[in-house]
């Protein structure tokens, strides 16, 4: 019963403090021209992926064999591609792909690393020593080829990619979890609650964690942008999303073959890459200023 | 008289280098040997150099860190032997307190919060009164109650360390161990503090191990007093006794440190020669012998044990008895100097009368 109780007090705790914390931090990040910049364009496309067939009067996978590669014009802003498919509808519905790609893959590495790093960061010892050079060996490989390797070994599609570009996303968070936990389980505050009397899980959920968030936010900001460009350049090997449905990266690849006689299939989706990942790296930068304590 | 808590022969080793292999090649002596007990309702202060295992001694106490070797006894119960259940209870009846306000504190979490997880975890308050029971606690220490909804950072370092004294009160322990609680706070805050831990020793019958390297403080607030040096304990006494007469000689030497308000006051200070010794690599026999004024051969290869001699007085000397008297480092009332002597009765009468005084 004491234990329910607890619970319930540690999870509202939580939510009470992040409330007035996230207050501060906002007011802070809203100072900061390129974060509002950035948020601003991320809502846009956000607005855009859950509005996209009011706004677009097209099917994205409707093909027309009298309108294939057309250039932009009235009818059809953006242009069309090699199967008559209108490009704003692709590049608007893909936008869905690409931004779920970000947000869950990134959920997938947090949900995994964050876990796995306050174990080995607050245990220490043996489990320690194993969860850490378990990272290690997957640092030793770069991000994008870890991620490909994964998504062909687990099969083609979007669900796929988003698991593999989850896990190769990972150690970082492990790795993070982990440092920020050693620096901030010395702090009299954490032996205050021992000396409490304090479970451990409840000291490393209720002392610990809150206190190293204002980081792992950081970083997971910057991790989507990652994760955006690494669906794209899966969905561009095929390994994403799969045909008919649009994704940035595989309308790339089926622009490649067009560059000269139809740029405008390349030049939209790239253009959407390049803004959301530039929006998320400006709201991760704004965010780390905003959560820095000593940056008053 | 039994004693609330007895500790014998508390030893920590910390390990402060290993060979590639893991292997540890060098340990701090932190802590070597100490012994003490403390008696329920009194203070008893622990007093040293930085360096000299004070503060591993009061987490040796808690058992947030686990003794190489010795035995500590609360109320009765061996605290080595407790489970880890058994451990997480016994929570209830020794907290500490902390020497930085700023750090021990959770700052992502109310005083509200802060002050409701003991009662919470212990189960001591029913859900529904805890808030009330909050209010308490802050009153209990001198803040308002409607302080409860804030957050650590909103308090100044005199108003944090009352919070972490409710917190410490909280789970109504029977000995709270204060690490140098005041050392971090304003001169002019930390006679309210202290009066604050003594009103609250007299109202709730609290035992404090008191940790300090502050010998004007201790003054203060002890009932006794342990002397320590290098991880060992050279000395304890009734704190009357030990500063009016100081027998060991590295007590008389932080006692001669003491500054005295009276600028007439006579008194030789004794002044220490050379550093203090590495405790990776302490001195053998006498750990005191390389800046004792007193040392003979027997010092550099007996270690001397604590020897209590019957009239409270317990001292770790080989020279106890030949030592000569400690008169010389105890001030006389050298008093002001005439004109300061007008000032201070004009003040003294100012304070008297009720009339607030110019500085107050």
């Amino acid at each position: 019963m004491t234990d329910a109780a607890l619970g319930t007090s540690a999870s509202l705790a939580a939510a009470e403090t992040l409330e007035s914390s996230a207050r501060r931090a906002w007011r802070r990040l809203m100072k900061r021209r390129g974060a509002v910049l950035g948020l601003t364009v991320i809502a846009l496309f956000v607005l855009l992926t859950v509005f996209a067939p009011l706004i677009v009067p097209y099917d994205p996978v409707a093909t027309s064999w009298s309108l294939v590669r057309k250039a932009p014009s009235m009818q059809h802003w953006f242009g069309t591609d090699e199967l008559g498919r209108d490009v704003l509808a692709r590049v608007v519905f893909g936008a869905r792909a690409s931004l779920l790609a970000g947000v869950i893959s990134v959920g997938i590495a947090l949900a995994v690393g964050v876990p796995l790093g306050l174990l080995a960061g607050y245990r220490g010892g043996f489990i320690d020593a194993l969860i850490s050079r378990v990272t290690d060996a997957m640092l030793a490989c770069p991000f994008l080829i870890l991620a490909i390797a994964l998504a062909a070994f687990l099969g083609p599609s979007l669900g796929n990619a988003m698991i593999a570009i989850g896990v190769s996303a990972t150690p970082i968070f492990i790795r993070l979890t982990r440092g920020q936990v050693m620096s901030v389980k010395v702090e009299d505050y954490v032996e205050a609650a021992r000396a409490m009397g304090n479970p451990r899980w409840r000291i490393a959920l209720v002392h610990i964690l809150p206190n190293i968030l204002p980081a792992l936010l950081v970083q997971a900001t910057l991790s989507i942008a990652a994760a955006i460009i690494a669906e794209a350049a899966l969905s561009f090997l095929g390994l994403g999303q799969q045909p008919p449905a649009p994704s940035w990266g595989s309308m790339l690849n089926a622009a490649q073959r067009f560059l000269t006689t139809a740029p405008w299939m390349a030049v939209w989706p790239g253009l959407a890459i390049f803004l959301v990942v530039l929006s998320f790296n400006l709201v991760g930068d704004g965010l780390r200023d905003a959560l820095d304590p000593k940056a008053r | 008289m039994t004693a609330l808590l007895e500790v014998e022969g508390l030893v920590k080793h910390f390990v402060a280098e290993r060979s590639v292999f893991g292997r540890p090649t060098a340990y701090v002596k932190a802590v070597d040997g100490a012994s003490f007990t403390v008696e329920a309702g009194k203070t008893l202060a622990l007093v040293g150099e930085s360096g000299c295992g004070k503060s591993t001694v009061s987490r040796l106490v808690l058992r947030l860190i686990e003794p190489d070797a010795g035995r500590v006894t609360f109320a009765g119960r061996d605290l080595g032997a407790l489970n880890a259940e058994q451990l997480r209870a016994f929570r209830r009846d020794a907290q500490l307190i902390f020497q930085d306000p700023y750090a021990s504190l959770n700052p992502r979490i109310t005083v509200s919060q802060i002050l409701t997880e003991p009662l919470a975890l212990h189960d001591l308050v029913p859900a529904a009164r805890r808030r009330e029971r909050v209010d308490e606690l802050l009153r209990l220490v001198g803040l308002e109650p409607r302080f409860a909804r804030r957050y650590p950072h909103e308090f100044s370092g005199g108003q944090r360390q009352r919070i972490a004294i409710a917190r410490a009160l909280a789970v109504e322990p029977k000995l709270i161990i204060c690490d140098e609680p005041v050392s971090a706070l304003d001169v002019s805050i930390r006679s309210q503090i202290l009066n604050l831990l003594r009103d609250l020793q007299d109202r709730l019958k609290l035992a404090y191990i008191f940790v300090s390297h502050d010998l004007a403080v201790v003054k203060h607030i002890a009932d006794r007093v342990a002397v320590m040096n290098l991880g060992t304990i050279v000395e304890t006494a009734e704190a009357q006794a030990l500063f009016t007469a100081p027998r060991h000689p590295y007590s008389r030497a932080l006692l001669s440190a003491i500054p005295v308000p009276k600028p007439r006051a006579k008194r030789s200070r004794i002044v220490l020669e050379g550093e203090l010794p590495s405790a990776l690599n302490p001195p053998s026999g006498c750990r005191f012998h390389t800046r004792c004024p007193y040392v003979i051969s027997r010092c550099r290869s007996e270690v001397p044990q604590l020897r209590d001699d019957g009239t409270g007085y317990a001292t770790a000397c080989h020279r106890t008895g030949e030592l000569p008297g400690a008169e010389a480092i105890v001030p006389s009332d050298g008093g002001f100097s005439p004109t300061l002597e007008k000032l201070v009765a004009a003040f003294n009468t100012a304070e008297a009368s009720g009339r607030p005084g110019v500085i107050s």
